[in-house]
């Protein structure tokens, strides 16, 4: 198995010609959407209930869009501008932020209703300078309290990733535990080398146990999963009429909106111009 | 992209700033209106997380009016369509937040701010 995070920094390995390869390649699209959701399955939301997530190390937005199209509303982080950058382009609806969780979170106290990432965690097992806040205890410590501190409690925080080792589990579970999670972890198809998944599945405010892990090889269970998401798609998609949202980068309606902003004694409302409600480039 | 909903989320996490770190200054914005579906459970579900003063100062920085100084305890339609509107549709595209304790500047560039730390400031 190659180990990108082996190669060079995430915010290098993930530069633009890299980004746009991963987020095209429909082999990884699919590997990527069957494990967010199945770890939306393991943050086991309450039903039909709205709610605010955090996707940390968010990317190009792979697991964004599906967060969209089940109804829920979100944020992501993540350390790559050009990953992020195509997450723009693929204008996904969650708010995005340049950001290394290794150095922590600002979020305040139960701002989010759980989390997911989607092999991310991996990353923060590199010490990339000698510098005594970027060991990888370090890191995570830093990491995992500002995050415990950032979700509501009760609530749910599940990390699919790519350990190499043993040792790297406990390392991350003592941590975790040490911020305040209870917990563990959730190994899907054990005896598949193919389709073998792992899955941190961490909770605040204690309570709940954690799930089993799936058995087989991967090919008939999934459908499972697939089929419990359906439905709730099918009902987002009812509640919204027509599917996604207008996009609003509609001329006369931002003119309107600009109007009635200076109206109201607004003095950043940008000049109006030939440029007035096209798509914009993204560029950082 | 970011919007009120996560500004009024958001405090400094730079070393040793745990303080009068909130809520961030926001500084030159220019923004851009998108519509977004009307969710009047998740505006109620949401309100519990929000800080109101600091909701209404930046609404009203942003040039909106609409909401009161006062959290209503009555959650009508219109209101809720205007905190809407000041949560879901007002997207930040340039511009700054500063730290009111440390003064650090996180910098907001086509809608991403920008919320990496310097070596020394890693807590
Ligand atoms: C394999 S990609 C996964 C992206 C996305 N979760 C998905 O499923 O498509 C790994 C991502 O982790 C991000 N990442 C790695 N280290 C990070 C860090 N310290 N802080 C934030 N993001 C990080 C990388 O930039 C990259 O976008």
């Amino acid at each position: 198995m190659s180990r990108p995070e082996l190669v060079a920094p995430p915010e290098i390995y993930y530069g633009d010609t890299e980004a746009k390869k991963y987020t095209k390649n429909t082999r990884n699209q699919q590997i990527q959407a069957d494990m967010t959701y199945r770890a939306l399955e393991l943050l086991s939301l309450p039903p039909d209930e709205p709610a605010f997530l955090l996707d940390i190390g968010c990317g190009s937005g792979l697991s964004g869009e599906i967060l969209d199209e089940e109804g829920y509303m979100w944020a992501g982080v993540d350390v790559a501008p050009s990953m992020l950058e195509v997450a723009l382009e693929r204008e996904v609806e969650g708010d995005l932020f340049l950001q290394d969780i290794g150095q922590g979170f600002g979020f305040r106290p139960g701002s989010f209703d759980g989390a997911i990432s989607i092999s991310v965690l991996q990353w923060l097992l590199n010490a990339e300078t000698s510098h005594a806040t970027s060991s990888p205890p370090h890191r995570l410590t830093r990491f995992f309290t500002t995050l415990h501190s950032a979700l509501k409690n009760p609530s749910r925080a599940v990390f699919q990733f790519y350990p190499s080792s043993d040792d790297q589990i406990t390392l991350i579970s003592t941590i975790a535990q040490r911020a305040g999670f209870t917990g563990g972890l959730v190994i899907d198809y054990p005896n598949s080398n193919k389709a073998k998944k792992v899955f941190l599945c961490l909770m605040v405010g204690g309570g709940g146990h954690v799930p089993k892990g799936l058995d087989g090889d991967g090919d008939a269970a999934e459908d499972s999963t697939t089929a419990r998401f359906e439905r709730r798609r099918e009902r987002e998609r009812a509640r919204s009429r027509g599917g996604k949202r207008k996009s609003i980068k509609d001329r006369d309606w931002i003119l309107k909106k600009k109007e009635l902003y200076r109206k109201r004694g607004k003095e950043s409302v940008p000049n109006d111009s030939k440029f007035t409600g096209r798509r914009r480039k993204a560029i950082f | 992209m970011v919007r009120l909903m996560t500004h009024n989320l958001l405090a400094c996490h730079a070393k040793g700033c745990t303080t009068n770190n909130f809520p961030l200054a926001l500084k030159d914005v220019q923004i851009e209106l998108r519509e977004s579906d009307f969710n009047p459970d998740f505006l109620k579900g949401f309100l519990p997380k929000l800080d109101w003063p600091a909701l209404v100062l930046a609404a009203r920085q942003l040039g909106d009016e609409t909401l009161p100084l006062q959290q209503p305890e009555m959650l009508d339609d219109e209101f809720l369509k205007n905190l809407h509107h000041v949560l879901l549709e007002i997207h930040i595209e340039e511009g700054s937040m500063t730290c009111p304790n440390c003064a650090h500047v996180y910098p907001i560039s086509n809608g991403i701010p920008n919320m990496l730390l310097a070596e020394h400031e890693i807590g």
